[in-house]
C-alpha cells in the first residue's frame, strides 16, 4: 500500500500536507480502509481554532465511529464540504478528493514533529 | 493462536480482511461491507459459519435433556425440522440463543462460536444434575458450516447440489450427497433473504468452495464471498437479534420480542421467573429506532426523552438498503410504543430518532 511520501503523518492515521502557511489534513488510505464504508464525517466550522493533537472532528463508517486529530495547531480556513454528500470519497481517494479540513498555522515548520510515510508506515504495522 | 475454519485458504484466495471473532480468525469483509450488502439483497452471498458451534446430543434422555435446557418445547418437534430457541439461566436471563434440529437418530443444537464453551459446559451440568441418559459431543471442529442467501440462491443451488430445495419448508432441512459426500441443508438464514445453510465435513466443504471459487470471484458472479460485516447489518435491517448485543444474560427474551420462542406451559430452567416477567409485562422492551440525519448510534449509546434516560442502543448502523440510520435498543416499556419520539445522545451531540417496527426490512416473497 503506498503512504505519499510529500506529508507528514500521526500514528491515528490522519496526513498533513503543508503549502506555505496553509495545512491540509486527512486521513490515509489504511485508515480509510480499517473503517471500511464511510457514512458520516464530522468536521469543524470555518473559523474556529484546532489544537496540536486534539481531536477535530469524526468520522462514522458502518463498522465505527472515531476521532479524527490534527496534528498542528491554528484556524481552520477550509472545509472539505463534498463530504456532507459523498462521505465515500474519503474511502475512494483518501489523499486527494477526501481531504477534511485546511488549517492556517503560525509555526515556521508546523510538520517537524509528525511522521515521515516510512515512519508512520513502519508504526502502523503494515 | 486463532482456530481456523476449513475454508480459511479460500478466505485468503479471495482476498479477504481476516480478523479476531470469538477466538476464530474469520473474514470481516472480501470487497466491501456496503456490496456485499448489496449483493446479498439482490443476487446471492457464501457466508462461513464454521466458527458456530455443532454439538449433538443423542441417547433415550435427550429430549428431556433438551426440554429442561431450551425455552422451546422439543417433544413436538418432528425428524426434518430445525427450531429456533433460548437457552435461559434460572433468572430467566439468556445464555445464548440456539437453533435446534432434529435428525434420524440425533439432536443437533448450533450455537454462537462466543458462547461454545459455555453453552457445552451447560448442557454438561445440567444432564449430569438430572440424571438424563444421553451423549453430548461437540462436532464444530470435524465440519464446515456455510450459509448461501440471497434471492438466487434458492434456484442456484437446487441445480448444483441437485436438489429440490423449493419443496423445504423455512426451518426445514434435508440430507443430500455431493461428491460422494453427505451433507445436510437447513433452509434458514441470518440475513432476511431466502437461502440455505449447510453443514458438510470439512474435506467435503474444501473441495465443494474450491470448485466455486474461481466461479465466485468474477464480478458478474450470481453468489459471491461475503464477510462478518455484512452478515451484521444484515441481521440489524432484518431486525434480529445478535448474542452480546440484544441479547446477554441480563437480558430476559419477553423483553426481547422473543415471547413467541417461549414455552411458558412447560417447565425448563428458568421458566419461573419468565412467567413473572410475562405476567408484569417487562419494564424494558427491544424497539427499532429510526434516526434523522446520517449519524449512526453505537452499542451503548443512551436514549433520552428529553432529560431522562429511558433506554440503551444495543446495535446500530447506516442501512444500505433504506439509506437511513438505524438501530435496536432497549427502552423503558411505556416509551415502547411505535411513532414515540425520541432522542439519542452519539458521544455527546444529540441525534433525533423514533421507535419503529421490527424488522426494518422484509423481503418481497
Amino acid at each position: 500500500m503506498s503512504v505519499p511520501q510529500d506529508r507528514k503523518y500521526l500514528e491515528s492515521h490522519e496526513w498533513h500536507q503543508v503549502a506555505g502557511d496553509i495545512v491540509t489534513i486527512g486521513i490515509t488510505q489504511i485508515a480509510a480502509d480499517e473503517l471500511t464504508d464511510i457514512t458520516y464525517v464530522k468536521l469543524p466550522s470555518v473559523g474556529a481554532k484546532v489544537a496540536a493533537n486534539a481531536a477535530f472532528g469524526e468520522i462514522e463508517s458502518v463498522k465505527t465511529t472515531s476521532d479524527l486529530y490534527s496534528g498542528v495547531g491554528g484556524t481552520v480556513t477550509a472545509i472539505n464540504t463534498e463530504l456532507n454528500n459523498n462521505p465515500g470519497l474519503v474511502n475512494s481517494d483518501p489523499f486527494g478528493k477526501g481531504w477534511m479540513i485546511k488549517v492556517k498555522v503560525s509555526d515556521a515548520n508546523p510538520l517537524a514533529m509528525l511522521l515521515s510515510a516510512e515512519d508512520y508506515f513502519k508504526k502502523t504495522g503494515h | 493462536m486463532l482456530k481456523r475454519t476449513p475454508l480459511h485458504d479460500f478466505h485468503i484466495s479471495c482476498g479477504a480482511k481476516m480478523v479476531d471473532f470469538a477466538g476464530w480468525e474469520m473474514p470481516i469483509l472480501y470487497r466491501g461491507i456496503v456490496e456485499e450488502h448489496q449483493q446479498t439483497r439482490t443476487s446471492g452471498s457464501l457466508f462461513d459459519v464454521s466458527h458456530m458451534g455443532r454439538i449433538h446430543i443423542t441417547g433415550p434422555g435427550a429430549v428431556k435433556l433438551l426440554d429442561k435446557i431450551l425455552t422451546r418445547n422439543v417433544s413436538q418437534q418432528r425428524v426434518g425440522q430445525s427450531r429456533y430457541s433460548l437457552v435461559c439461566n434460572p433468572a430467566g436471563g439468556v445464555l445464548d440463543d440456539v437453533i435446534v434440529s432434529k435428525n434420524p437418530k440425533h439432536w443437533l443444537v448450533v450455537c454462537n462460536a462466543s458462547n461454545r464453551d459455555k453453552i457445552l459446559r451447560h448442557i454438561i451440568e445440567v444432564r449430569d444434575a438430572c440424571e438424563f441418559d444421553a451423549e453430548i459431543s461437540d462436532r464444530t471442529e470435524s465440519t464446515a458450516m456455510v450459509a448461501a442467501q440471497g434471492p438466487a440462491v434458492v434456484d442456484l443451488m437446487s441445480e448444483a447440489l441437485d436438489m429440490d430445495i423449493k419443496s423445504i419448508k423455512r426451518y426445514g432441512f434435508e440430507s443430500g450427497t455431493y461428491m460422494m459426500s453427505r451433507f445436510t441443508l437447513f433452509r434458514s438464514g441470518y440475513t432476511g433473504e431466502d437461502g440455505v445453510e449447510i453443514i458438510v465435513s470439512s474435506g467435503t466443504a474444501q473441495n465443494m468452495v474450491k470448485s466455486l471459487s474461481g466461479e465466485m470471484s468474477k464480478p458478474d458472479a450470481p453468489i459471491r464471498p461475503a464477510g462478518l460485516g455484512a452478515r451484521d447489518t444484515l441481521r440489524l435491517e432484518a431486525g434480529m437479534s445478535l448474542y452480546g448485543h440484544e441479547l446477554t444474560e441480563s437480558v430476559d427474551p419477553i423483553s426481547a420480542g422473543l415471547s413467541w420462542a417461549v414455552d411458558l406451559g412447560k417447565d425448563f430452567i428458568g421458566v419461573e421467573q419468565l412467567r413473572v416477567i410475562a405476567g408484569n409485562g417487562p419494564a424494558k422492551k427491544l424497539v427499532g429506532l429510526e434516526l434523522r440525519g446520517p449519524r449512526i448510534a453505537r452499542q451503548g449509546s443512551t436514549v433520552k426523552s428529553g432529560s431522562a434516560q429511558i433506554g440503551e442502543v444495543t446495535s446500530g448502523t447506516f442501512s444500505p438498503t433504506l439509506q437511513q440510520s438505524i438501530a435496536m435498543a432497549y427502552v423503558d416499556a411505556r416509551h415502547a410504543t411505535e411513532g414515540q419520539s425520541v432522542e439519542i445522545d452519539l458521544r455527546g451531540s444529540i441525534a433525533a430518532a423514533r421507535v419503529v417496527p421490527l424488522p426494518f426490512y422484509k423481503r418481497a416473497k
